[in-house]
């Protein structure tokens, strides 16, 4: 069992968890993964580590509530415990050498860029982020994101913080005015992922992103989170989760991604009725 | 004298029609009275060639001659003394290719219920045996067990059974590796396993589970952490795909993947949170047990139709004889000389957001028949030109084998490995190239059977006493 030594909300659908796991606190790199379950009956989810506190023996996830297990596990509070907790895994993001990388986060998954930006910021890498979210209300870890940032543009779907419109017009004006990137790190919903690499390709901008697929063990034995990358099968747990952006096939990742989402619903309105009438959000 | 009845007592099962739709177990084990039937059977040879096809090497016959006397929790205690799972052994082995396929009475007739009597055991035993176990006295050694699986239980019960202070890694959340992820519950039981590795916690084992050697804690920090010998017993890694057309859609898994998501996660229950696919119409591609075992759990989990899809023919097909029988009367189809070329996916270009896009609607297949012999003496499957059709399908499940899992090897320096990325070890030890380092099972020969995963956590086991032995005591913390 592995206790809740710290919550917050960070809004009303995303939620942050300091989880107790010396052991995986000690090992964990920016871009690797955990599984967890939060009870006896529960699936095995991956999350992205959200960052380390190695000394507290302490990882941090921050997740969204979208299904059955992410609610389960938003409704348990400090001081309780999880079932399971087994990381890290996958391979660390390389950020060897880089200089200068714009950063992009959409959603939730600028939880998983901040540690990434935290860690280039460190090592004198200029960052730019551009961070996206759908509105003022949904707008996660700005102060965090500023301070790891050289330059720093929040954009939202209806304008009702920072800029109105989507992540890729500021890196497409940032590309144009000659802001020579090493490399762009995108972390978000695929679709956004996919439209990231669509401003890049055209500049050779490399650029990497974070896949996050179903998975069970996690491990390199399921092949439940098996993707296309430069027309091979690859798998996100053992090989990734960050691939090449230019050589991932999107469209069939996101089909594969709905497998579920009949019985994700089905379970996630068991769960919780309050959230029946939610619409899932993945931005 | 014995009893010269040429066939064996056979094993009561459930019946195909019943058992098709449960997940309980279909062998139902012999009673005390057919037991000892059966036991009568045993000629007691003096040369034992039954024990030389055991991978273990189990005093068989002394066990069967302790079960014609009735004195059962003997014959336990006999088997034991060279199997750690005597209960798991006596269901998932194929005997009739080793003890019971040396067995003279085999010769004319059927060879005596090796397995069968095995089972009723260890199965006695558990559940009358109430007795403490004692814990061995310790020599003070401490030994790193990577995987919970038959190869490391194996390993981790006859040290333990030595005094060796061993703890066993895990890294899913269960105990047990392919006993429970793999292996279905009805032709084993998670509570036998659940029993098995609680008899080695009573030896004075420790599981954690949850860690990830290779990730978590790697090899050399084990070694630097205390444990003076490591025994990687990780098991068989990624699943293969065939590399044809249409693998990525929704509704193709790998064996591995539909089968966790059936056993480990019992998804087959309606209180767990795991989604699997049930109902519509199952391909399974393959001819080897897992086939089988994802066939059979297809059809329990409420397949219309179930599909096992081989390109070679029934003679060749790998799985052993008792589980296609099972298959095949639980109306399991067998699709013989045949290979899919193309998984097809539902597509509606009118409307791209249409949820059934990219689910699996059919399979194209194509006709084969047997070649020239390949390397191995097996047959070499050859297409025949225009014979391609279509089947509709709904699930396809690839059971055509696993490579090794890449990490370990990539996170440990100095550990070889083979072309196909399994351990290389000294066959007779199990010592790999890196000191103080052993490995076995899945991890080294790439997917085999249980018992030879259980051989080679033996053999590993008596190299590692011999090392750490010659090392005398190192002192008890």
């Amino acid at each position: 069992m592995y206790r809740i030594v710290n919550k917050k909300e960070l809004n009303p659908t995303v939620t942050l968890m300091d989880i107790e796991a010396p052991l995986v606190a000690r090992a964990a790199q920016p871009g690797q993964f955990i599984i967890l379950r939060v009870d006896e009956n529960g699936e095995r989810i991956p999350l992205t580590v959200a960052g380390y506190d190695r000394e507290a023996g302490t990882v941090r996830i921050i997740f969204q509530l979208v299904g059955a297990t992410t609610v389960k596990l938003g409704a348990k509070e400090a001081g309780e415990y999880i079932q399971d907790f087994a990381g890290p895994l996958g391979r660390p993001t390389d950020l060897c050498g880089l200089k200068k990388v714009c950063v992009v986060g959409g959603g939730v998954g600028c939880a998983i860029a901040l540690p990434i930006a935290q860690k280039l910021h460190e090592t004198g890498c200029e960052v730019h982020s551009v961070v996206g979210f759908r509105n003022r209300d949904l707008v996660i870890l700005e102060d965090e994101f500023r301070a790891a940032s050289t330059k720093f543009t929040l954009m939202t779907d209806d304008g009702s913080a920072g800029r109105q419109g989507v992540v890729t017009v500021p890196l497409k004006e940032a590309i144009e005015a000659g802001e020579g990137y090493d490399e762009v790190i995108a972390i978000g919903p695929l679709v956004m992922m996919k439209f990231v690499v669509a401003t890049t390709k055209p500049y050779n901008i490399k650029t990497v992103v974070s896949m996050n697929p179903i998975m069970i063990d996690g491990t390199g034995m399921c092949g439940g989170c098996r993707l296309t990358v430069g027309g091979k099968t690859r798998f996100a747990c053992v090989d990734g989760p960050d691939f090449d952006g230019f050589e991932v096939d999107f469209d069939e990742a996101m089909e594969r991604g709905g497998a579920y989402r009949n019985f994700e619903r089905h379970a996630y309105e068991q769960t919780c009725n309050l959230f029946a009438k939610g619409d899932s959000a993945n931005g | 004298m014995a009893d010269m009845s040429l066939e064996k007592a056979p094993m009561p099962s459930q019946e195909p029609s019943v058992r098709a739709h449960n997940f309980d177990e279909v062998a139902l084990g012999y009673s005390e009275e057919t037991a000892l039937g059966e036991a009568a059977r045993c000629l007691n040879c003096k040369n034992m060639p039954c024990v030389s096809g055991c991978p273990v090497n189990i005093h068989i016959p002394a066990f069967i001659e302790k079960v014609r006397e009735g004195d059962f929790e003997a014959a336990y205690q006999i088997i034991s003394a060279s199997s750690s799972l005597p209960a798991v052994c006596g269901r998932v082995c194929p005997q009739e290719n080793q003890c019971e396929a040396k067995c003279v009475r085999g010769i004319k007739g059927e060879p005596v219920g090796i397995g069968r009597l095995e089972r009723f055991v260890a199965d006695w035993h558990n559940e009358h045996f109430s007795g403490e176990v004692t814990l061995p006295r310790q020599n003070g050694h401490k030994v790193a067990v990577v995987g919970s699986g038959p190869s490391g239980l194996t390993c981790a019960g006859d040290l333990a059974k030595k005094g060796y202070k061993v703890t066993v890694f895990e890294a899913l959340h269960t105990p047990g590796g392919v006993l429970v992820y793999g292996i279905p519950e009805f032709r084993l039981p998670k509570k036998i396993v659940q029993k098995e590795v609680d008899t080695l916690k009573k030896l004075g084992v420790d599981v954690e589970t949850n860690v990830i050697i290779g990730k978590t804690l790697t090899v050399d920090e084990l070694l630097e952490d205390g444990y003076e010998a490591v025994f990687i017993g990780s098991g068989a890694g990624l699943p293969r795909f065939m590399g044809i057309p249409g693998e990525s859609l929704r509704g193709v898994y790998s064996a591995n993947e539909y089968l966790t998501r059936s056993n480990l996660m019992k998804a087959y229950l309606d209180g767990s949170d795991t989604p699997v696919m049930k109902g519509g119409k199952v391909a399974v591609v393959g001819g080897g047990n897992v086939a089988m075992d994802a066939a059979r759990t297809a059809l329990r989990l409420g397949a219309e139709k179930v599909y096992i899809v081989y390109r070679r023919s029934m003679e060749e097909l790998p799985a052993r004889r008792e589980e296609v029988e099972h298959a095949m009367e639980e109306g399991v189809e067998f699709m013989l000389l045949t290979s899919p070329t193309k998984i097809i996916g539902y597509e509606n270009a009118e409307d791209r957001r249409d949820p059934k896009n990219g689910s699996v609607i059919a399979m194209e297949c194509q006709k084969m028949e047997l070649g020239e012999p390949d390397e191995r003496g097996r047959r070499s499957p050859v297409p025949v030109e225009g014979s391609e059709f279509i089947m509709d399908i709904d699930c396809v499940i690839m059971a055509i084998g696993t490579s090794p899992n890449p990490l370990i090897k990539s996170t440990t320096e100095g550990l070889e490995v083979n072309r196909r990325g399994g351990i290389v070890v000294e066959e007779e030890t199990g010592a790999t190239s890196r000191c103080g380092v052993w490995a076995g099972g899945d991890a080294v020969t790439g997917a085999a059977t249980v018992i030879l995963a259980m051989g080679a956590g033996k053999k590993a086991a008596q190299s590692i006493d011999e090392y750490l032995s010659g090392k005398g005591s190192g002192g008890t913390e």
